[in-house]
């Protein structure tokens, strides 16, 4: 199984990518808000703990939040202003969550305030801690504490360090345009990561329709440095980590289990990026690359958004039209409808698309199951989407998590996508996975006691 | 003659097996306790858990031992846990009737979504979807996953999307509580009456943007209910039903929303004169406020 490079995995599917729009954009800087909402839960883990009070002055960069716990990260404030309040604001999963309403000052600039640098002499402990307190979490969507991802078990040794530039989503370009703007920032995070993982051999994994970015990451690839990129053909899923790995070494990540079982870790491009250029001046992140598009968006493009910037706010500075119906953070495959516009852009936000009434078609009618096996040949890890599907209709989740490897699906909605029956299989399976969570943790607590 | 080889074969096989069961029946016999039939034969066989035991059948086990009393058997009526405590011998144990209450009165005529949900016809997955549509984090998505899981046909949802409890069939087996994804049931004492059907933390007139009949943490039912009855706690009264004997129809008179409402055993929800009339009979429009 290992060794065998095909450049690809296995199933997948193309939909339309729709990037032209604004991969010729470069990323333009967001004005500030009138208030900034930031929410302190905007990752996995644990959510920070406020260290500022009502009515406090803070300075862009300021330290705001601490993190409580190891998966946990720390919170900056994304501009220079006076706490207005600390209450309770909208999450993008539709729960109430803690967070922290800053008052820019009408002043307030560019300018950040640092800390400690840590530089490349630091050891790999005094990095990963770095990494957390600069608060930086996967740039790719998942917004997974990266410090936690990059820590390599005593008993497992990293052989091959892959940056992810495959941004598979339609319509996000941030992947694509941090790789043309700031390759510089790439690279002094992969000697960051180097250091901290051990790995002998970086490999920068970028699909075929971002060509010019390749181009330009092999121009820039300091001497030093044991980098190759690989250029893999476009698809879809290709961006989630366990099928970036299949493309690039044919390695498979076993069921259940993590890229360092097969020797690998996998990082965001826009994240090594993120550890390149806050590290050496000890800075914490205040704002991120989200490409705002889609048919509803009158000006498109990549912006560099502070973090908690409301979304409300965003879509009126860069217009939508009147008729805009549908608004999705994240791409349009894997990422979450939004329900309400007073939500605010948090650390894994990647791209807000926008859709108009008319370009939305509505399925309406469910139609039975025919057989047809579309899905399983979409399926990325080679699951059975149909029979998961039946079972689920039947509520028979043991039997889909047992027999059917039900946990392994990361809902890349490959299988919805190809269904002419228009059967909703991904929200069928994010339904039955939370139900057998909620099972497994009400068993574990019964347990306890 | 081959047939009556192939006869006497068999027959003799019939026997011979025939009497290793017979013997096996005598050796291996497990006593139980003829009681267990009787008394499981006397619940009501709805399986449905509230007991807190898989089964009836277990339930019927635990209760020939000795280790529960038949109160525990919300389902069955009152003669019945009586028939099975004489049989047994025992006390019936006083367990108060529990109901399932719900702490929402937010119908599509007087909450507002602020999107529209598309999808499964499940308030599990809806919620799912960043919560759902409805403006209120809090609030009722009023798909009827609870009206689905009863067995007792104890809970239908109303004209505006709203579950219902019959508290007549109610027999508090706990489904519905377990399933709304939004936690807004829970078992009370039937004889608790007063209650707040609300859950929004929020407080201010915030909240009848995105409800009528939401609670805005005013305080008036508090400020002058006997003793600690009503108590203001995170935006929300609660009811302290350690002194229910003092629950009256009163507070419910000064609520300016009709968030907290007196459930009579008659006439239903009933609130106060004080309160908003709902006149509005269709679905509020969907969208910003």
């Amino acid at each position: 199984m290992w060794g065998v490079k095909k450049n690809t995995f296995r199933h997948g599917i193309h939909p339309p990518e729709h990037k032209e729009e604004t991969n010729k954009l470069s990323i333009r800087q967001f004005p500030f808000a009138p208030l900034i909402i930031l929410p302190l839960s905007q990752n996995i883990g644990a959510p920070a703990k406020p260290i500022v009070r009502e009515g406090q002055e803070v300075v862009r960069g300021q330290l705001i939040a601490e993190a409580d716990g190891y998966v946990s990260v720390p919170m900056h404030a994304p501009v220079s202003g006076r706490v207005r309040k600390l209450a309770n604001v909208p999450g993008v999963s539709g729960k109430m969550i803690p967070g922290v309403f800053i008052e820019p000052f009408p002043s307030s600039g560019q300018e950040v305030m640092e800390g400690t640098p840590v530089s490349l002499e630091a050891t790999p402990e005094e990095m990963l801690k770095a990494i957390q307190d600069a608060g930086i979490v996967g740039l790719g969507g998942a917004a997974f504490p990266t410090h936690v991802k990059l820590k390599v078990p005593d008993d497992k040794e990293c052989e091959y360090l892959i940056l992810n530039g495959i941004e598979c989503e339609p319509f996000l370009t941030t992947d694509h345009r941090v790789m043309l703007e700031q390759a510089e920032d790439i690279f002094t995070g992969i000697r960051y990561l180097l250091k901290i993982t051990g790995a002998g051999k970086v490999i920068i994994g970028i699909e075929a329709n971002k060509q010019d970015a390749a181009d330009h990451l092999a121009s820039q690839v300091p001497e030093d440095l044991p980098v190759s990129i690989r250029v893999v053909p476009v698809k879809y899923p290709q961006g989630s980590e366990k099928m970036l790995i299949t493309s690039l070494l044919g390695r498979e990540v076993p069921s259940g289990g993590l890229p360092i079982d097969v020797k690998c870790v996998v990082v965001n491009v826009a994240t090594s990026a993120e550890i390149g250029r806050l590290l050496p001046h000890g800075r914490g992140i205040q704002e991120r690359v989200v490409t705002i598009t889609g048919p509803g968006v009158i000006k498109k493009g990549n912006y560099l958004i502070p973090v908690g910037t409301p979304l409300r706010f965003v879509l009126e500075e860069v217009g939508v039209y009147e008729d805009f119906s549908e608004v999705y953070m994240g791409g349009p495959m894997m990422g979450m409808a939004v329900s309400n516009l007073d939500i605010s852009i948090v650390k894994g936000t990647s791209g807000i698309v926008v859709f108009r009434e008319k370009d939305v078609t509505r399925s309406e009618k469910v139609y039975p199951c025919i057989k047809c096996g579309e899905c399983v040949d979409a399926c990325p890890l080679s699951l059975n989407p149909s029979k998961l599907g039946i079972l689920a209709k039947f509520e028979d989740y043991k039997t889909m998590a047992e027999s059917f490897h039900l946990m392994d699906c990361f809902e890349c909605g490959s299988c919805t996508y190809v269904c002419p029956s228009h059967i909703p299989l991904v929200q069928y399976f994010r339904l039955s996975k939370s139900i057998i969570r909620k099972k497994i943790q009400m068993k574990r607590e019964s347990e306890d006691a | 003659m081959t047939i009556l080889i192939a006869l006497a074969t068999l027959g003799g096989l019939t026997l011979l097996l025939a009497l290793m069961l017979l013997l096996a029946n005598k050796k291996l016999y497990v006593y139980e306790d003829p009681r267990i039939d009787t008394v499981e034969e006397m619940l009501p066989h709805a399986n449905c858990g509230a007991c807190g035991f898989p089964g009836c059948r277990p339930f019927a086990e635990a209760l020939v031992e000795g280790k529960v009393l038949p109160g525990k058997c919300t389902v069955s009526s009152p003669e019945g846990r009586e028939a099975i405590a004489t049989y047994l011998g025992v006390d019936a144990g006083a367990e108060e009737k529990k109901v399932a209450r719900l702490a929402c009165a937010g119908g599509i005529n007087v909450a507002r979504n602020k999107a529209g949900y598309q999808g499964l016809k499940s308030c599990q997955a809806a919620s799912l979807v960043s919560g759902g549509g409805k403006a209120c984090f809090w609030g009722c998505l009023g798909l009827g996953d609870c009206e689905a899981v009863c067995d007792f046909d104890a809970i239908t949802m109303n004209e505006f999307s709203i579950p219902v409890v019959d508290e007549e069939k109610c027999t508090a087996c706990g489904d519905c509580v377990a399933i709304c994804p939004k936690d807004l049931f829970s078992l009370q004492p039937e004889s608790n009456r007063l209650w707040v059907a609300c859950k929004n933390l929020e407080a201010g007139d915030g909240v009848l943007e995105d409800c009528e009949v939401g609670c805005t943490a005013c305080g008036k039912c508090a400020m002058d209910a006997p003793g600690d009855l009503i108590v203001i706690r995170n935006n929300l009264p609660v009811i302290n039903y350690k002194y229910a004997g003092l629950q009256s129809p009163d507070p419910i008179q000064r609520c300016p929303t009709g968030s907290i409402v007196w459930i009579d055993r008659d006439k239903g929800i009933i609130k106060g004169r004080e309160s908003k009339k709902i006149i509005r009979q269709g679905a509020i429009k969907t969208g910003a406020s």
